[in-house]
C-alpha cells in the first residue's frame, strides 16, 4: 500500500512544486506591472474627482471632468489628436501592409537593402526625428531652398507657421518614422504564411491586387488588429513630436492631448486632479477603439 | 506575362523610392553635421568641412559628455533589468501555465491599453514622495516589466520543446537552472529582439525623464538635443551633430541584432 502510495504523493507534491515554481518566476513582473501601471491609474481615477492647486486637494465630483469639455485648448488639442489618428493611422498601415507585400517576394533582389532603409527611421529618437523635420521644413531649411532654387517659391515659407501646414508636417514626420516599424512586424507575420498560397494564386492568375486583399489582409488580421492598437494607443498619447517638431504651435492648432496635460502640470501651476480627468479621458478612448478593434478582427468571414 | 512584368518594374521603383524618403532625412542629418549652418540652410547636401568646429560648439554648449554617460548608464541597467525580469515571467506563463496563470495573463496584457500620460501623475507624486527625483532607479522602474515583452517572450517560449525540460529534470536540473541554461541559450534570437526594442525605447524616452530627471545632473541624450532649439537662433550644424550623436548608438544596435531581431519578432507574431 504505502509502496504504491509513495510515487504518486511525491508526484503530487513535485505537480505543485512546479506551480509554485510558476507562480516565483512570474511574480516579479507581475507585481511590478500591479504597482507602476495599475495601481497609479486607480489613483489617477481618485485624482481626477479631485480639485485645487499643487497637494491642496479636496473632493470635486465631475467639476473636472464638466470643466475639461468646456476649455476651449484642451477641445483643439482633442481634435488635432483625432485629426492625426484619423489621417495618419490608416495611411501609414496601408503603406506598411503593401510594402511588406512587395518585400515579401521570393523574386525580388535587394530584398535586405530595401528592407533596412525602410526600417531605418525607427532607429532615430522622436526627439532627433521631429527635431530634423523641424529644420527641414523650417523658414530656412532644405525644403525652401530647394523650392526657391527650383523657382517655385520666391522667399521661404512658414510651414511650421500655418495651422494647416504644420498639421501636415506632423503627419509627414509621423508616417516617415512609424511605416518600417509596423511594415516588420506584418513581414514577420508573412513568415508564417505558406509561400505555395501566393505560387497556387499566381498560376491561377490572381493579379497582384487580388492576392492582397484576399489573401494578404485576411490571413494577417491578427497583426494588423494588433498594429492598428499599438498605432492607436501611440497616436493618442503624441507628446514629443507635438512639443519638439511644432512646439504646439502656431497657437495651440498641433497641439496633442499629452502636450497640454503635461504643461498643465510641470509648466504652470499643478493642477493635478485635472491633468489626471484629463488623461483618464486618454484612457477611456484608448480602450473603446482597442474594444472595437478587437471585436472587428474577431468576425470571422 | 508582360503585364506581370510591368509590375515589376513598379514595385522596384516605388521600393527605390520609398526606401530614398526613408534614408534622406538621416542622410541630410549627417551632412548637416559636417557644414557651417548658412551653408546648411541654403541647401547644401555634400560633406563639408566644419565638423570639428560643429563639435567643438556642440560640447562647449552643453554638457555632451555627461548626457552620454547618464543615457547608457540608464539605458542598459533598465535593459538588463526588463530582459531578466520579463523573460522569467514569459517562461512562467508558457511553461508552467495553468488556468489561474492564464487569467493572471490576460489581466496583464489589459496593461498594454494604459496610457503613460494617465499613470505619469501618480507616479511623479509616488516618487517624488520616496525621494527618487533624479535617481536611476526612478528612471528605471516604470518600464522595467511590461506587458509587450513578456507576451514575446510567452510566444516565443511556445517554441521551446517540452522534452528538453523533461528531459533536464530527470539529469537531476533543476526549475531555476533548466531556466538559465536550457532556455536563455536557446533563446538568443528572442532575447536579441528584446533588447533592441527595450535599449531603444530608454535611450529614447523623452516624457518621463523630463518629468522626473529635472536636475541638472541628469541630462539624457534626448533632453540636451531638445535644449539646442531653445534659443531663438539655431545654429543647425551643432543641432543635427547633436541629433546624430544622439541616434548613433541606437542606429549600431539594430545594424548589429537586426538579423536576429527580425527572427524574435517572427516568433512573437506567431
Amino acid at each position: 500500500m504505502s509502496e504504491a502510495n509513495g510515487p504518486k504523493k511525491r508526484k503530487m507534491s513535485l505537480e505543485k512544486r512546479h506551480n509554485l515554481t510558476g507562480w516565483a518566476f512570474l511574480a516579479p513582473a507581475t507585481i511590478m506591472i500591479a504597482i507602476m501601471s495599475f495601481w497609479p491609474m486607480i489613483q489617477a481615477l481618485i485624482l481626477s474627482f479631485q480639485t485645487g492647486k499643487a497637494n491642496n486637494l479636496e473632493f470635486g465630483g465631475l467639476t473636472n471632468y464638466i470643466r475639461m469639455f468646456k476649455d476651449k485648448v484642451f477641445m483643439t488639442s482633442l481634435g488635432n489628436t483625432f485629426l492625426y489618428l484619423i489621417i495618419q493611422v490608416p495611411i501609414m498601415l496601408v503603406l506598411a501592409l503593401m510594402l511588406a507585400q512587395m518585400l515579401n517576394n521570393k523574386d525580388l533582389r535587394g530584398k535586405g537593402i530595401f528592407r533596412t532603409a525602410i526600417f531605418l527611421p525607427c532607429a532615430t529618437s522622436l526627439v532627433s526625428y521631429a527635431i530634423i523635420f523641424r529644420s527641414l521644413f523650417g523658414v530656412d531649411g532644405f525644403i525652401n531652398s530647394v523650392l526657391i532654387n527650383l523657382g517655385i517659391l520666391d522667399k521661404g515659407y512658414n510651414f511650421l507657421g500655418n495651422a494647416f501646414s504644420a498639421k501636415v508636417v506632423i503627419i509627414i514626420a509621423l508616417v516617415w518614422r512609424w511605416t518600417g516599424y509596423n511594415m516588420v512586424f506584418y513581414l514577420a507575420g508573412l513568415q508564417n504564411i505558406e509561400y505555395s498560397v501566393y505560387e497556387a494564386a499566381k498560376i491561377d492568375g490572381a493579379s497582384p491586387m487580388q492576392t492582397f486583399f484576399k489573401i494578404t489582409v485576411p490571413l494577417l488580421k491578427p497583426t494588423i488588429v494588433m498594429t492598428a492598437i499599438m498605432s492607436t494607443n501611440g497616436t493618442l498619447q503624441l507628446f514629443d513630436e507635438s512639443v519638439n517638431l511644432t512646439k504646439g504651435g502656431p497657437g495651440q492648432t498641433t497641439l496633442t492631448m499629452s502636450h497640454y496635460i503635461y504643461d498643465t502640470v510641470f509648466k504652470f501651476v499643478p493642477t493635478f486632479g485635472y491633468a489626471s480627468a484629463m488623461s483618464f479621458l486618454i484612457f477611456i478612448i484608448v480602450a473603446i477603439l482597442a474594444f472595437i478593434q478587437m471585436k472587428v478582427g474577431d468576425k470571422r468571414d | 506575362m508582360t503585364k506581370t512584368k510591368r509590375f515589376r518594374v513598379l514595385m522596384y521603383i516605388v521600393l527605390t523610392i520609398v526606401s530614398l524618403i526613408s534614408v534622406f532625412p538621416l542622410y541630410w542629418m549627417l551632412m548637416a553635421s559636417t557644414n557651417k549652418s548658412v551653408d546648411v540652410s541654403r541647401g547644401r547636401m555634400l560633406p563639408g568641412t566644419n565638423f570639428i568646429e560643429n563639435w567643438k560648439a556642440l560640447f562647449a554648449q552643453q554638457n555632451v559628455k555627461l548626457a552620454m554617460f547618464n543615457s547608457f548608464k540608464f539605458a542598459v541597467i533598465l535593459t538588463l533589468c526588463a530582459l531578466v525580469i520579463c523573460s522569467l515571467a514569459g517562461y512562467g506563463f508558457e511553461i508552467y501555465h495553468d488556468k489561474h496563470k492564464d487569467f493572471v495573463f490576460s489581466i496583464l496584457l489589459l496593461g498594454m491599453m494604459v496610457p503613460f500620460v494617465a499613470t505619469m501623475i501618480p507616479l511623479f507624486r509616488m516618487f517624488t514622495a520616496v525621494n527618487l527625483q533624479n535617481t536611476t532607479l526612478g528612471f528605471i522602474l516604470p518600464t522595467i516589466s511590461t506587458p509587450f515583452l513578456i507576451m514575446m517572450f510567452r510566444q516565443n517560449a511556445r517554441a521551446f520543446p517540452i522534452d528538453i525540460i523533461e528531459a533536464a529534470r530527470i539529469d537531476g536540473l533543476n526549475e531555476v537552472q533548466i531556466f538559465f541554461r536550457m532556455f536563455v541559450p536557446t533563446m538568443k534570437s528572442t532575447y536579441a529582439a528584446a533588447m533592441t526594442i527595450t535599449f531603444m525605447n530608454a535611450w529614447n524616452n523623452y516624457l518621463w525623464p523630463k518629468v522626473i530627471m529635472q536636475g541638472e545632473d541628469s541630462l539624457t541624450m534626448p533632453m540636451l538635443v531638445a535644449n539646442l532649439t531653445e534659443g531663438y537662433v539655431t545654429d543647425y550644424g551643432v543641432l543635427m551633430l547633436a541629433v546624430l550623436l544622439c541616434s548613433l548608438p541606437t542606429v549600431i544596435i539594430f545594424f548589429l541584432l537586426q538579423k536576429s531581431f527580425a527572427e524574435g519578432i517572427t516568433g512573437a507574431v506567431k
